[in-house]
């Protein structure tokens, strides 16, 4: 019988059926930060329970660290109070910690694939709802809460129920200046930020063929945006060839081996999915949310909607909501909003080729004055090879400030923090109110080189007349 | 580990209205800064129910008449956005017993369940009715009847539905998992010895 990859890793992985109906599922990989793992660890030493298997944790500290100095004890107390307790937890219990010292920190979804921790055909969990990124690999990866961070840990398993798959296939070519962002943000657009609840989203289709590895994390990343807990890409060449001689990948015979298995994941030829969505890539334009979820976006070209040509009250309500708390017109176009803060990084859009991308453009150009513009790099990793290859000169030529490795702004529990009601320009994922850090700030989700374009010109532009992107 | 068996909840209630109540306006990001749980409460909805120099904004939680209101009624897809367990966790640290709303972000209600916080959906128009009542009479008394799946108020009741793993494990008193995932160890071990990726 034909099975979809999901359907075969959580066969692989199932232990066994508890009284609830829920499936007991070995988690294969579990990945530990700073913000939702002390608990955990307190709850195991009150059940005086030990980790069951500390060789498949891989912890890395991200979302306080500040990413202007890294001197410690940090400047917040409860951000070093924070570093110390992950360092101890991970000493106490055998766990690898890559540590600000070890050169391979950096956000943990950028972590686990660099290091090739995160392989085809396991499950993957982490206290993080973005741990969805792991699934570009063709593994299903599941955000966790805390108290689940605990059941990890003490049994490298967890209580589960199945997912139904939704099939999404995005065909044909994206036009010039149009990336995976764009994908995401219009997936999200047209299925609604809880079309996914429920689901794993499987995408294929040419453009994921043709995507590399960090488009298709980019696109994993956000599915939980779309309410999907996790979203994968079948492995095929390009997955193999982004792991081979990672340091955690198979090495000699046992790579071929891995990869034989590897290949036998990938969904069957005509398995069934519980629903099937078609998506035209010509029809996806560069994308900017206007409101307060990932959902409430909109091509370069539009206006912001007007409540008043809303059809339903509950759609009326919540555009007018989004538009108060935004400050922006009704019907106004996007293009042209003045922006006061740029932020380029964040574990959707934070690695090598976002930042390469951005570069080939942002070469003699400049920040708009009065435009704060910081570039996050995810990883310690991605910063040694951005600077290896001259990015981030290119990016201070350019006026932006060259961070360190962190979550930075893209949720604000480090310094890097709006002000007011600044607007920002972002490559993360979410446009929550209050997300970057100050109550009443606002944030524009789009693409990296959208996000150079803005700060080039002070305002939302359109990168492909502001960088004159065309097709090559 | 002897866990209470929750087949009821009866309180009063506060409706703390809107669709897409993501968790960064539950708990914002900078309570997440901390080592344990303690003490959450105090940081639910803080952005949203305070100024930034500390004075109240209009908000259902903050009026008097709400007081002591242990059922949280809401809107579609409550809880959607990050992971973070300290969402539920504040609300159930602020007093609430339960949460109903129209739909809820799958892993908040599972982090709501695995702390014994029934998360129950009802129609919108149901919620409508019962958000009514609360605001004509905020000392209304509410049953959440988690076994029945239904909500009963005023010589009322309404069809209020969760997933039959949840429902099950609320009122058998098996919510937290951790008893069982224990039991099934061995198991585990020998699942992860099947899988070349899990060696040592």
């Amino acid at each position: 019988m034909s099975k979809s990859l999901f359907q075969k890793v959580w066969d692989a992985h199932a232990v066994r059926t508890l009284a609830n109906g829920q499936t007991q599922l070995l988690i294969g990989t579990h990945l530990i930060h700073e913000v939702t793992s002390p608990q955990a660890f307190g709850m195991l030493r009150d059940l005086g329970l030990k980790v069951a298997m500390p060789h498949r944790t891989f912890a890395t500290v991200d979302h306080i660290v500040p990413t202007d100095q890294f001197a410690e004890p940090f400047s917040d107390p409860l951000a070093d109070e924070m570093i110390k307790e992950l360092r101890k937890n991970c000493q106490q219990f055998g766990i690898t910690f890559f540590d600000r010292a070890t050169g391979k920190q950096g956000i943990v979804h950028i972590v686990g694939p660099e290091q090739g921790i995160t392989q085809p055909g396991t499950t993957i969990a982490c206290g993080d709802s973005h741990t969805s990124t792991h699934g570009a690999f063709g593994a299903i990866a599941f955000g966790i809460g805390t108290s689940q961070v605990r059941d990890v840990l003490a049994t490298q398993s967890m209580a589960l129920g199945r997912l139904k798959v939704r099939r999404i296939n995005v065909t044909g070519r994206l036009r010039p200046g149009v990336y995976a962002k764009d994908v995401i943000l219009h997936i999200i657009r047209t299925l609604g930020v809880n079309g996914g609840t429920g689901f794993a989203y499987e995408y294929g289709g040419e453009v994921f063929d043709r995507f590399t590895m960090e488009e298709r994390m980019t696109v994993c990343n956000m599915s939980i945006e779309g309410g999907a807990r996790a979203g994968y890409v079948n492995p095929d060449e390009t997955t193999f060839a982004y792991l081979k001689g990672r340091p955690y990948a198979p090495k000699g015979a046992a790579w071929d081996a891995a990869v034989a298995r590897w290949r036998g994941f990938a969904s069957d030829p005509g398995c069934t999915y519980d629903d099937v969505v078609a998506i035209n890539a010509s029809e996806i334009a560069p994308t900017v949310t206007w409101g307060i979820n990932p959902g409430q976006g909109i091509s370069i070209t539009e206006s912001v909607p007007d409540p008043a040509k809303a059809t339903a009250a509950d759609e009326k309500a919540s555009i007018e909501e989004a538009l108060a708390y935004m400050k922006l017109k009704p019907g106004a176009p996007i293009k042209g909003t003045r922006i006061d803060v740029a932020f380029l990084g964040s574990c959707t859009n934070g690695r090598l080729s976002d930042f390469q991308e951005v570069a080939k453009f942002l070469k003699g150009r400049h920040v708009a004055p009065g435009v704060k513009a910081i570039a996050v790099p995810g990883s310690q990793g991605v910063g040694v090879l951005c600077a290896s290859l001259g990015i981030d000169k290119v990016f201070r030529d350019a006026g932006f400030e060259w961070r360190e490795a962190g979550c930075s702004m893209c949720l604000a529990m480090n310094p890097d923090k709006l002000v007011g009601d600044q607007l920002c320009a972002s490559s993360s994922n979410r446009n929550f109110k209050g997300r970057q850090g100050s109550p009443t700030g606002r944030t524009l989700l789009m693409s990296p080189l959208m996000v150079a374009a803005a700060a080039v010109m002070g305002s939302v532009a359109d990168a492909r007349e502001v960088f004159g992107v065309s097709a090559n | 580990m002897a866990l209470a068996k929750i087949t009821q909840i009866t309180g009063r209630g506060v409706s703390v209205p809107g669709n897409d109540i993501d968790t960064d306006r539950i708990i914002p990001a900078r309570y997440l800064k901390c080592v344990t749980f303690d003490g959450l409460g105090e940081g639910l909805f803080a952005d949203v129910r305070r100024n930034p120099d500390g004075s109240e904004k209009p908000h259902p939680l903050n009026e008097a008449r709400f007081k002591g209101a242990t059922i949280l009624l809401s809107g579609a897809n409550f809880g959607c956005g990050s992971s973070r367990e300290h969402a539920p966790q504040a609300i159930q640290k602020y007093g609430f017993r339960a949460v109903v709303a129209e739909n809820f972000a799958e892993i908040f209600f599972g982090n709501s369940i695995t702390l014994g916080l029934p998360c129950l959906s009802a129609e919108r128009a149901n919620i409508a009715r019962l958000s009514a009542a609360v605001e004509a009479d905020p000392s209304l008394e509410i049953t959440v009847d988690v076994a029945k799946q239904e909500i009963r108020f005023g010589g009322q009741a309404i069809k209020a539905t969760l997933r039959e793993s949840a429902r099950d494990a609320l009122v058998n008193g098996r919510w937290d998992a951790i008893g069982e995932l224990i039991e099934g160890l061995p198991v585990a071990a020998a699942t992860a010895a099947r899988l070349p990726y899990m060696a040592v």
